[in-house]
């Protein structure tokens, strides 16, 4: 169960980075959703409703590690650190922005302005440092693996 | 949620509309609703001093439209067109040519007179159908622009925080930071926004390879509405076919005005709800049937809630950290168990 967790990791943040891009009207405009199988990155409905469910799953993973971290006690590297700040960014703004999708939920128009540009530059600086992470061979959380 | 508007004045126009006939059939609507939920309660009294007022939003503020009423004069299409022409988009051209080439300029700027659909300058336009209903001939027209959506799809899917709703209920789009990508097209369910190429922030971006220009529709003449007048096309309008006032008091309205006339009603529960709601002696879809649809020519066809699977995903992404603690510690209470140590 463990490994299985551990291997959706990567899986499911790749699949968030897909469909986060996929709000933007970029895929239909640059031919990606004519790839065959790829059509849905083109429907905007299919491509919001993905970024949810892999966003629930992204947040129960998130959940399990941070409960068996608190437990292991386990030292964090310096890339580590930078992505889980990151990624709890995300996590913040993005339930923030799930919050103002329910009905009667709406906030001032510079919140729902911050909201949504905060969210896409935390992703892009997470890109970017995950990348690098792993281009440099920094790519574990933890010293001791969970 | 609520805001403050400041009254510089009040309009004399609202005193003209709410002496009218309307407020003979429908006690209920009164000036000092409209008023009330637009924030200025004590605008009335106001008149005369013109002394700033402030108050706070009560209720999202609905538009019902009688359309038995409308001869299709085209009064409200011409004073919305007048009213927000101060709003619309200022091209700068040439237009980019887009990349790839498959991305194509839509450019209004030279058509601007056009009235018989949606455009980027025209926000409003009349939509005709003539038909027979239970043995009776109907010419009927009905007044067409944004719904104004209770969980508006456009704002919720924008991803640039350009498309929005206010307290009042109005959704508008921010002409400022609107890149033209257009989604909010898409997923209208009438695809009621209408772009135009070679304005707005795009042009200072990536112009040929992200966005596309501005998205337009109408915006309830928010500034007029703040200020305690009324929207243009219901000033306008000789058959007073339109009423604004708090939500609750306008389903009643609308509710009373369909028994009154054993009519029908659009808008009140289509996709998820609306803050306009129009009434018809017709079953829209009959309706549906004729009026002629296609870009910017809106259908009237039912319309289930967009949002409806996002707000069932909302409940996964509550439950999701709960079962991810409750899998972390049964994990630790495993491995304990199994006399793995944790210090």
């Amino acid at each position: 169960m463990t490994n299985l967790l551990v291997k959706l990791w990567t899986p499911v943040l790749v699949m968030l980075g897909i469909t986060g891009m996929g709000q933007m009207p970029i895929f239909k405009r640059y031919y990606v959703a004519d790839i065959p199988g790829l059509g849905w990155l083109g429907e905007p409905y299919i491509v919001h409703w993905v970024h949810y469910a892999a966003a629930a799953v992204f947040i129960f993973l998130a959940a399990w590690f941070v409960t068996v971290w608190i437990a292991e006690r386990s030292e964090i590297t310096a890339t580590g650190w930078i992505r889980m700040m990151l990624l709890a960014l995300l996590i913040v703004t993005g339930y923030v922005r799930v919050i103002k999708n329910l009905p009667d939920v709406h906030f001032s128009p510079l919140v729902t302005m911050l909201i949504d540009w905060t969210h896409l530059f935390f992703a892009f600086l997470f890109g970017v440092v995950a990348l690098w992470s792993v281009i440099t061979g920094r790519r574990h959380y933890v010293r001791r693996k969970l | 949620m609520s805001v403050k508007y400041v009254y510089t004045k009040c309009s004399t126009h609202i005193f003209f509309y709410y002496s009218g006939v309307k407020m003979k059939k429908i006690p209920s609507i009164s000036r000092r609703s409209f008023f009330k939920a637009a924030g200025g309660a004590v605008c009335a009294s106001a008149v005369a001093s013109r002394k700033a007022q402030a108050s706070v939003l009560s209720e999202e503020l609905m538009t019902v439209l009688d359309i038995s009423k409308c001869i299709g004069c085209g009064e409200c299409v011409a004073a919305c067109k007048e009213s927000n022409a101060h709003k619309y988009p200022k091209v700068k051209k040439p237009i980019p040519k887009m990349f790839p080439p498959r991305v194509k300029v839509e450019d209004w700027s030279d058509k601007k007179d056009v009235d018989d659909r949606l455009t980027p300058y025209n926000w409003l336009y009349i939509q005709s159908a003539d038909v027979e209903y239970r043995g009776k001939e109907y010419e009927i027209h009905i007044p067409r622009r944004c719904l104004h959506c209770i969980n508006p799809p456009c704002a919720n899917l924008c991803p640039w925080g350009a498309a929005r709703k206010e307290d009042s209920g109005t959704v508008r789009i921010d002409e400022d930071i609107c890149l033209g990508g257009a989604k909010c097209r898409t997923v209208c369910p009438w695809h009621i926004p209408q772009r135009q190429s070679g304005a707005g922030l795009y042009l200072e971006l990536l112009p040929r390879f992200a966005g596309n220009g501005i998205m337009l529709k109408c915006d309830r003449c928010y500034e007029k509405v703040a200020e305690g007048a009324l929207p243009a096309c219901i000033e306008a309008c000789p058959e007073g076919v339109q009423t604004i006032g708090p939500r609750s008091e306008m389903i009643r309205y609308a509710k009373e005005l369909a028994l009154e006339m054993d009519g029908y009603l659009y808008g009140l529960h289509e996709n998820g709800g609306t803050n306009t709601v129009y009434v018809s002696p017709v079953p829209f879809e009959a309706l549906d049937l004729v009026v002629e649809k296609g870009k910017g020519k809106p259908h009237l066809a039912a319309v289930s809630n967009s949002m409806e699977n996002e707000e069932t995903l909302t409940s996964a992404l509550i439950v999701a950290p709960l079962a991810g603690v409750a899998a972390g510690v049964i994990k630790v209470i495993s491995d304990i168990r199994k006399g793995k140590r944790y210090d």
